[in-house]
């Protein structure tokens, strides 16, 4: 296929960790004791855990070995909808390593870790002034966990306004982690479908929400890439009604510099910074979820507070009506240096650009593929587009089919199969970070795989082929369960 | 913009096949009074070389740096990391990628999860370990979820004073709104957990311990599992140092249901407290109703061996509110990190590497005794300990920071009945001289 990235190449085999090595090799140096030995407590004493011996060589060989079976953003155009697949810039991870930060240990005094406090403050403030909100925690660990302290604040809120809420407003697009964050709250999600176009119509939110409801929780953009346009109606029906606007800042990437969330209504809202911010997502983790709130909110943030009084950053422990802890320290500080060291390169007028450019790529590609793939939605987008496999279907072709087949062309595919209100999703986040000839060469791709889907929907079917393995047997994994080697 | 790769005529380009002109066209469905007013009030762009410079600045506001010794771990620990750690992890093929749900083009972050929750399974003791959690802290508080989840009509459980401050307030903090009791045990005069609410009362669906515990003392596992099982709950184990299962036996051997807790001290950087890995293992038994993900074994279509997600159907994904746990990540990164120093270590270094730990941590403690402290709990520890200076110590502490010495922290910030005792942590990177430094001081 002319332009496509993908081809063959040299897979190296490489077993298990434990089929390998031999009783007696050492990978790490251990120092000799410079102490007398001690007594031991015999009746504590086992057998340490069987573990292969391996040298340093084998290790480097496997690990190597490895990660050459992966595919990241380094390697190429990673489209993941819903994920922002962006660059992740090398001189982040150079400040994250720094001996120095690197080293800290979380118990420090005040006094002592000056620099990773301050570091802290001013993340909090420029994340504060990004979105629009007024105070900002930087401690939950993911944005899973954004959103638990999100609804934590909510109970928290509801409880000292002496007020029972037993129930919370759900869109049908919202990610899973939604409806699983509000039930740790004893909050049972009431669900509401996204309108004809795709967007939360003000009659339903008018219909559903009473005083019984603690909220709404809401993704803007949604999971569609379409602006919430009624989001300030809908916000201002659940203030009515005393609850609080909860927003998933998933898609945050969309709206950099363009759209102040305040303004709209958002009350609490959690930012992912290993999508927007540019920390990598390392193969699923760590990320960071920081949780932004309006200032009548503030006393509910996580402690300990990072905080500034004209002199020194301090950590204030003393907040009685917090929500308390989230996170064993201070969360995840590495993932802060490089959220930090990224919003300084990009500054304000960049980070606007970046959001610009990335609705302007999603909204390329979807004027390039409509013809080709059925478009879910014909509205203006923001940063992706939702695609369905609709005129793939009449040839036996599904979205997983064309998945696999993109994989083989050099791509890692798109989200599929997701947001769940579209059968068949196909969802497209190009991001900021490609440049027109790959956006291009991404369309050839996709329009050959749609051509290929009618004249020769076997390959489809039989790809990947260009991989370590052949499409697994996910049945099989979870019917007999082999977890553990 | 180096990021930015757009040039002017791209972007006219591209804006004439969507057929607009400018960049406020693409936006026509945010309304007027959601807008964001004016430029954003932030510093930058700064260069490469003035973001090194500005943050050269900041780590100059550290006074204290790598060069200092800091004999305090409760829950971060300082040990050695070889070089193969980070010159491996940075391979962005592993740090680029996201969750592997496309498992042909991932098979190398699946099979090294595998191999993390394989190694941390047999290192815990237990028969099956998930991908990871957040941190120590997180895990504890989702296993005592888990305990009321499995023991159903529940709805209280225990935790021992002993474990970590921090992690026993962010079990506080998940357990706010739920309405369920926890209920704290008392710590004896040898540094244990007391189990004595435990009798006759069989109303706890879960009770949780750490060992070694935050004063840095073994608990009795093997008895205080079985008293556990008596009152009919389920028995956690939670643990903020791993090493000490080199040594001593693991609270999966020793009778745990759950066995959860802070990885960091297998190849990660204490970084301020994280990113740092959430390890969470358990019995066969109860892998349904455990949070976090899961990597399984399979097999391709040509029946070659591969590795996928697998049990996903206890997740937020499929399963939205009826999930374990809303957790929808893992440490990622941070487990191939931990897999590849328990692979450095191997089984022999692991051993010499723990009792390292442990004689030097016991050579200290037996010096400071000589030097005239007092060791405050008698129960055996690992490679941390809480002492009390019958002269005081806070001086001295000052004084030792001359030196670069960091010498233990105060446990009256955790603790008010325990003001003034200093819970001290030494690993194989505290030399003998260093601790011989702390002695002399403690004896002027």
């Amino acid at each position: 296929m002319k332009n496509a990235p993908g081809t063959s190449g040299l897979i190296l085999e490489e077993p298990l960790l434990w089929e390998k090595g031999k009783k007696g090799r050492n990978g790490m140096s251990v120092a000799e004791s410079d102490v007398p030995s001690a007594d031991l407590p015999a009746e504590l004493v086992g057998d340490g855990p069987d573990f292969p011996d391996l040298s340093e060589v084998d290790v480097v060989r496997h690990y190597t070995r490895l990660s050459q079976w992966n595919f990241g953003v380094d390697t190429g155009m990673y489209p993941l909808g819903s994920c922002t697949m962006k660059y992740n810039p090398k001189i982040n991870e150079k400040h994250a390593a720094s001996p120095t930060l690197a080293s800290t240990h979380p118990l420090l005094t005040d006094g002592q870790c000056q620099g990773a406090l301050k570091l802290i403050y001013e993340l909090q403030n420029h994340l504060a002034v990004i979105t629009g909100m007024d105070s900002v925690s930087v401690q939950p660990a993911a944005g899973a966990h954004g959103e638990l302290a999100g609804m934590l604040i909510m109970d928290a809120y509801h409880r000292d306004k002496k007020s029972k809420r037993t129930k919370i407003l759900i869109p049908d697009t919202a990610h899973g982690t939604n409806p699983a964050s509000a039930a740790l709250c004893g909050y049972k999600p009431v669900k509401v479908e996204s309108g004809k176009r795709g967007i939360l119509e003000v009659e339903d939110i008018q219909r559903l929400m009473d005083e019984e409801t603690a909220g709404i929780m809401i993704t803007n953009p949604n999971t569609l890439g379409l602006f919430e346009e009624n989001i300030q109606k809908i916000c201002a029906i659940v203030h009515e009604k005393g609850g609080l606007v909860y927003a998933d800042g998933a898609n945050m990437n969309a709206i950099m510099g363009i759209v102040d969330l305040k303004k709209c209504g958002v009350d609490i809202l959690h930012l992912n910074l290993h999508k927007t911010f540019s920390t990598p997502h390392g193969g699923g983790g760590p990320g960071a979820g920081p949780v932004c709130v309006v200032a009548e909110l503030e006393k509910y943030l996580p402690v300990p507070r990072v905080l500034y009084n004209g002199s020194s950053y301090y950590r204030d422990y003393d907040q009685p009506d917090s929500i308390g802890r989230v996170h064993g320290f201070h969360g995840n500080f590495g993932v802060l240096v490089r959220a930090y060291s990224y919003i300084l390169s990009m500054g304000a007028e960049n980070l606007k650009k970046a959001s610009q450019y990335a609705v302007l790529n999603a909204c390329y590609l979807k004027v390039c593929l409509k013809d080709h793939f059925h478009l879910a939605y014909n509205r203006p987008c923001m940063h992706e587009a939702v695609f369905s496999d609709k005129k793939q279907l009449e040839h036996k072709v599904s979205t997983l089919d064309i998945a696999k087949r993109l994989m083989d062309c050099g791509f890692h595919p798109p989200t599929i199969y997701f947001p769940l209100v579209v059968s068949g999703a196909i969802m497209i986040e190009p991001t900021e970070s490609e440049c027109l000839e790959d956006l291009d060469n991404f369309v050839e791709v996709m329009k050959t795989i749609a051509e290929e889907a009618k004249e020769q929907p076997e390959l489809l079917k039989s790809s990947p082929e260009r991989f370590k393995v052949k499409r697994l047997d996910e049945t099989r994994a979870a019917r007999q369960p082999c977890l553990c080697g | 913009m180096r990021y930015l790769p757009h040039t002017e005529e791209d972007i006219k380009e591209m804006m004439a096949r969507i057929g607009v002109t400018g960049f406020e066209e693409l936006f026509p469905t945010v309304p007027p009074e959601c807008r964001y007013q004016g430029d954003m009030n932030i510093p930058g762009p700064l260069t490469e070389w003035d973001l090194d410079a500005h943050m050269e600045e900041i780590r100059a506001m550290m006074q204290v740096g790598p060069d200092y010794k800091i004999l305090v771990g409760a829950g971060c620990y300082h040990h050695n990391i070889p070089a193969i750690i980070p010159s491996l992890t940075s391979r962005s093929e592993f740090l680029t990628a996201y969750t592997p749900y496309q498992p042909e083009m991932a098979q190398g972050t699946l099979q090294g999860v595998y191999e993390y929750q394989t190694l941390t399974a047999r290192l815990l003791g237990v028969d099956v370990a998930n991908a990871s959690m957040y941190d120590g802290a997180s895990a504890l508080a989702e296993a005592l979820l888990m305990a009321l989840r499995l023991s159903k009509k529940k709805n209280k459980v225990a935790v021992s004073k002993a474990i970590h401050p921090h992690y026993r307030q962010v079990v506080e903090a998940y357990f706010r709104p739920t309405g369920f009791e926890v209920v704290e045990l008392p710590y004896l005069e040898d540094g244990r957990t007391d189990l004595s609410v435990l009798s006759g009362d069989t109303e706890f669906a879960g009770v949780a311990l750490q060992s070694p515990n935050f004063f840095g003392v073994m608990e009795d596992i093997e008895s205080a599992a079985a008293t556990v099982h008596d009152a009919e709950a389920l028995f956690i184990g939670t643990f903020t140092e791993p090493l000490a299962f080199g040594l001593f036996k693991s609270p999966g051997s020793q009778g745990a249901d759950i066995v959860c807790g802070e990885g960091q001290s297998l190849g990660i950087n204490r970084s301020f407290g994280g990113p740092a890995l959430g390890m969470f293992g358990c019995k066969d038994a109860f892998v349904r109703s455990m949070p976090g993900r899961l990597v399984g074994e399979t097999v391709d279509l040509d029946g070659k061996r591969g590795f996928v997600l697998t049990l996903s159907t206890r997740e937020q994904h499929i399963r939205r509110e009826k999930a374990t746990s809303n957790i929808c990540s893992n440490q990622g990164i941070n487990t191939i990190t931990a897999a590849m120093y328990m692979a450095a270590l191997g089984g022999t270094g692991l051993r010499k590497l723990a009792r390292l730990n442990y004689d030097k941590a016991e050579y200290f403690k037996k010096e400071l005794v000589k030097a005239g402290a007092k060791s405050v709990f008698s129960a055996p520890t690992f490679n941390e300990f809480v002492m009390d200076f019958p002269d005081g110590f806070s001086k001295k502490h000052e004084a030792l920071m001359d030196n670069r010495i960091i010498a233990g922290i105060d446990l009256g910030r955790f603790y008010d009945e325990l003001k003034g005792r200093y819970l001290f942590c030494v690993t194989e990177t505290v030399s003998k001289e260093v601790m011989d430094t702390v002695i002399r001081e403690v004896k002027k």
